[in-house]
């Protein structure tokens, strides 16, 4: 693992709580992810120079930006970083252009506007350079602002609630566009984050916060089967991430075999060499969890496992985590199949999974 | 048409635009964004002049430019005159009474701008002074021109403060309302009328450009 870019430590009382230590790594996407309030969007303010909370650090690059004890705080325009407001924040008497070239101040004057179109076009933004941000939807206005975050070329990029403000089509081409920015960044990514899905599709490693703490870390697929976190659980849509690898493509059947640390998948037919590495989600209310393998099913995938968590919730339903070899697998199910089937730690399933959905971090 | 009046008054007018500008922008500014004890209480003091009977505040500051004031004895120390009756001493009561003009329009201007859009502009690297050039100044300016053209239009109309402070000395403290008011005393109504419309026509225009500017405000945001 390559070394921390950023590290940073914070601690205060009030107004807003916060107790927490991290550290970066270079082109890793890092979530913080958390209900509103637990102090994610403070955090990113604190990276950025804008909230200087009582106490801490924050070292980027061997630099100090804030010391607390040596009572060292570095503004936010002499910190390099780039941060995509939920907002977006665009100024709105310049053109898409002016915004971006605002953040090259860098950059001698006459090489501005050229390094501002290219990081436009980079955005696919080409055609609406002349156009002021009421003129833009909110898909493009994004898009300036992760320009305009972009021309700093910053040593850590912020991404606030990003699509927090989009509508669901938008959304999904801003994903594939954000997963294929971060192939060409060197620089660690920070995602704030109240949407699991987002979490899934984009980050690395992810830090759940809850009053300003950290109460759980680690990477995309283990945090995702943690039943026992209630933001998790709340998390319906989620389900279970798995890092996943090519292996072959069945073009008669029409299936891709994904190699998993769960065993072989199905999926449906993905455009990639053998060897890709992929990101599979299995949403939890996709897992049907059966007590021996049926005969003449629809689906595709049954994997054999043990029960390795039941967390009821008040609905009704239950958060079943299933061990797959060294993959945990969730399940939503109803409390009624719990007790039917006696599904209770170290209780062998089958789990029949009904959807895969493939993504490629990185592509 | 008593032309010394009007002109008097052009230039008090533009003398007091041109005090209140540095001094509405630092206020105006520092009133939307800083927090500090006793807002509450700067901002009533901003708004008083509007409430204040005019005499009241040409009572006062005839009582403060006066013989036996500190301030007065400083001022004829100094320069040997008085600013009571004097073109000065009509600016600086020309000031103050346009304070709750200037500042308020500067002050809501700056609160109009999203929080984020500046800390956008330091997150682009621009020091404070830049941010304040290039996303505060232009995004205000329309608030600010409409302080500035209420203080100019409101300095051509005022009358009781200057009637206190300043007299009716032609050419250095008769200005047009004054003029207006001395020419109905005399019964000469023709030349009443055409300045009075003269004043009802700029402040009628002051009004239009008002409007107009806080319209565009409204569309940028749109």
């Amino acid at each position: 693992m390559a070394d921390a870019v950023l590290s940073a430590a914070f601690r205060q009382e009030a107004p807003i709580p916060l107790d927490l230590a991290f550290d970066l790594r270079p082109g890793e996407v890092t979530a913080l992810f958390g209900a509103s309030g637990s102090g994610k969007t403070t955090v990113l303010r604190c990276l950025a120079g804008l909230y200087r909370p009582r106490t801490g650090r924050i070292g980027c690059n061997g630099a100090a930006w804030f010391d607390s004890d040596a009572d060292l705080w570095v503004p936010p325009h002499r910190r390099r970083v780039g941060l995509v407001f939920q907002d977006y924040a665009l100024f709105p008497h310049m053109t898409a252009e002016a915004n971006v070239a605002a953040a090259l101040g860098h950059l001698p004057k006459p090489e501005r506007p050229a390094r501002a179109r290219e990081l436009l076009s980079l955005v696919h933004l080409d055609e609406f350079t002349a156009r002021r941000p009421a003129e833009l939807s909110g898909g493009q206005r994004q898009r300036v602002a992760v320009a305009r975050a972009l021309a700093r070329d910053p040593e850590v990029l912020l991404l606030d609630e990003p699509f927090s403000a989009l509508d669901r089509a938008v959304r999904v081409s801003l994903y594939a566009e954000i997963e294929a920015l971060r192939a060409r960044l060197a620089c660690p990514i920070v995602l704030v984050t109240h949407d699991f899905e987002e979490v899934a599709r984009l980050a690395d490693r992810v830090l759940v916060l809850d009053r300003g703490r950290i109460i759980a870390e680690g990477d995309v697929g283990t945090i995702s089967t943690r039943a026992d976190l209630p933001i998790i659980a709340a998390a319906a849509e989620a389900g279970s991430v798995w890092e996943a690898t090519m292996v072959a493509t069945l073009a008669d059947r029409r299936l891709s075999v994904l190699d998993t640390a769960a065993g072989q998948l199905l999926a449906p037919v993905i455009a990639a060499a053998p060897g890709t590495r992929l990101r599979v989600r299995i949403p939890a209310r996709d897992v049907i969890l059966a007590d021996r393998v049926p005969e003449g099913l629809s689906v595709h995938n049954a994997l054999a496992g043990t029960v390795d968590a039941v967390a009821p919730d008040r609905s009704g339903l239950a958060d079943v985590v299933v061990a797959v070899g060294p993959a945990r697998l969730r399940a939503h199910v109803t409390e009624d199949a719990v007790a039917r089937l006696g599904l209770a730690p170290g209780r062998p399933v089958v789990a029949l999974v009904k959807s895969v959905a493939v993504t490629r971090p990185g592509a | 048409m008593d032309w010394e009046a009007f002109l008097l008054s052009i230039e008090l007018g533009i003398a007091t635009v041109l005090c209140l500008t540095p001094l509405a922008l630092w206020a105006g500014r520092a009133l939307a964004y800083r927090d500090f004890r006793g807002k509450g209480f700067v901002e009533a003091l901003v708004a008083l002049p509007l409430l204040l009977p005019p005499t009241v505040v040409g009572f006062y500051l005839l009582v403060a430019f006066g013989r036996h004031s500190p301030l007065g004895q400083a001022v004829e120390a100094l320069t040997g005159q008085l600013l009571a009756f004097s073109f000065e001493g009509l600016l600086i009561a020309s000031i103050l009474v346009n304070v709750p003009f200037a500042f308020q329009p500067v002050q809501r201007a700056f609160e109009a701008i999203e929080p984020s859009v500046r800390e956008a502009g330091a997150v682009s690297g621009l020091t404070p002074w830049r941010v304040f050039l290039r996303i505060e100044l232009p995004l205000a300016w329309p608030g600010i021109v409409t302080g500035l053209v209420l203080t100019f239009a409101h300095t051509l109309g005022e009358f009781g403060v200057v009637l206190m402070v300043g007299g009716a000395i032609p050419g250095e403290t008769k200005t047009i309302a004054i003029a207006i008011y001395d020419r109905v005393q005399a019964f000469d109504d023709r030349s009443a009328n055409i300045m009075a419309a003269t004043l009802l026509v700029l402040s009628l225009a002051a009004l239009g450009i008002t409007n107009t500017l806080s319209r565009r405000i409204g569309r940028r945001r749109g």
